[in-house]
């Protein structure tokens, strides 16, 4: 009990004396983690969408893999990325292994089918007549698409929770890609492993606090703005 | 008289069957023509065709004797309206509903002020500023034809409007229906299984039966008929 008191008094001082190593590590854990779910939003919307109205033979195959990918393990996305990365693999030319873009892509990869998912169950949540009425209501295909997206704004932005929750509670794949190089590559996560892998709990259980702290922070803005309409 | 509307030799296959097969149906200007038949005859997949959401298998729509095709389907459809027997209502306010066909055509400028100039005539003026999903039954089909109306249609598409509405307030809607449809003087296609709608909105009407018009010609006609009488009272009993 002593450990996880002292360790918590430590970690607040350390949050206190606003300690630039932790401010570097939140900071770059944020940009990560939102430009890979800012690209799993660009991404994973269209796809949902379309995955919800659209026929074609091999469908279900497809949603199947999506639904399969909701629940990618981190560590596998991490080993596929960081084989397409390595220098010998097929975009080694690129130069990414080990950077801060190598975890936004292996973030996106866990992200988009989180996205993808949710989006296509929002959609298929509407009346499928709706999509008569606002084709008679003389929606161009744009202005369609655009009706649609403003009807499962609220899906669309659980799916983004989601997929920000998804992302920035990872370690396996920020860790096989990134490397956790100090003062480069290392996220919250990666640096709270390290530190527990230390001893070190005092400074894990200050980066657990900030993690914690930023992860319920962004998911309680998007949270009010969801909830302000609620029906139910 | 050209026809506003008119279908020609439509077929309609879906899974490989035919269920629907019309030689010719018109719409003339200002008539309010209803469609009845039983359920499954093709009534609403009819309408879809006429409102231009779906193009038939063979045959075609003509709109004011121009062949719809999927190049002017959507002009075509800015210029008419459709109302559903579900009032499909975007989650929205009331307002923003019955403006957003206009906003859709680029007429922002007018939209609001047309929309609550309906909303008004339909009794629901006050509802403007609600959530269009918070509504009663009757209240939203009342925002949908006030949304329909907006858009000051040439030719209005209905679809058992009046299904969703309880049976207490659905004699008064129709009686408002019916005044606005004779002030306005629009055309209307009117799909139903119920005969007392028709009597008191129609001017014509088309029995259909197994997806093809087996009779046509006005409501007392069709009453009257020892067939399709039988079967608009059964629908209307």
């Amino acid at each position: 009990m002593d450990l996880v008191v002292q360790g918590l008094v430590k970690a607040f001082r350390l949050l206190l004396s606003g300690d630039p190593e932790v401010l570097e590590i939140t900071l770059l854990t944020l940009r990560v983690s939102g430009l890979a779910t800012l690209i799993s939003l660009c991404l994973g919307v269209p796809l949902g969408l379309y995955l919800a109205v659209a026929r074609f033979r091999g469908r279900e195959l497809v949603v199947g893999a999506v639904n399969t990918g909701m629940g990618l393990p981190p560590t596998v996305v991490g080993l596929w990325v960081s084989i397409l990365l390595w220098r010998s693999g097929p975009l080694g030319m690129l130069g990414l292994m080990y950077t801060p873009t190598a975890i936004v892509i292996a973030q996106a990869v866990i992200a988009v089918p989180v996205v993808t998912g949710l989006t296509m169950a929002a959609v298929q949540q509407l009346s499928p007549k709706l999509r008569l009425q606002v084709l008679a209501l003389g929606a161009s295909p744009l202005q369609f698409w655009w009706i649609i997206i403003r009807e499962v704004r609220f899906g669309i932005l659980a799916a983004v929770m989601a997929g920000l929750g998804s992302v920035i509670s990872e370690v396996g794949a920020s860790m096989a890609v990134g490397g956790n190089v100090r003062g480069y590559t290392r996220v919250l996560t990666t640096a709270i492993v390290l530190e527990v892998s230390k001893g070190n709990f005092d400074i894990a259980l200050a980066l657990g606090f900030v993690l914690m702290v930023l992860t319920y922070s962004i998911t309680y803005i998007l949270t009010i703005v969801q909830q302000r309409r609620r029906r139910w | 008289m050209t026809a506003v509307l008119e279908a020609r030799d439509i077929v309609i296959r879906k899974g490989g069957r035919r269920i629907l097969s019309i030689a010719h149906l018109a719409v003339e200007p200002g008539e309010v023509l209803a469609i009845i038949g039983p359920n499954g005859a093709g009534k609403s997949t009819l309408l879809t065709v006429l409102a231009c959401l779906d193009l038939p298998t063979s045959g075609a729509v003509f709109f004011h004797g121009r062949r719809v095709t999927r190049a002017n389907a959507l002009s075509v459809r800015r210029r008419l309206a459709v109302v559903f027997q579900e009032p499909l209502l975007l989650d929205t306010t009331v307002l923003e509903n019955a403006a957003i066909g206009l906003k859709l055509r680029g007429r922002r400028r007018e939209a609001e002020a047309k929309a609550r100039a309906w909303l008004a005539r339909f009794g629901v003026g006050h509802l403007a500023a609600q959530q269009a999903l918070t509504l009663s039954g009757g209240e939203a089909q009342r925002v949908s034809l006030a949304r329909a109306f907006a858009l000051e249609p040439e030719v209005l598409l209905l679809d058992e409007p009046f299904a969703s509405v309880d049976v207490i307030a659905r004699a008064g809607l129709i009686q408002e229906f019916k005044s606005v449809l004779s002030s306005t003087g629009t055309t209307a296609v009117l799909v139903t299984h119920d005969f007392r709608e028709v009597s008191a909105l129609a001017t014509r009407v088309a029995v259909l039966f197994d997806g093809a018009v087996q009779a046509e010609g006005p409501p007392e006609a069709i009453a009257a008929h020892p067939r399709w009488g039988a079967l608009a009272n059964l629908a209307g009993a």
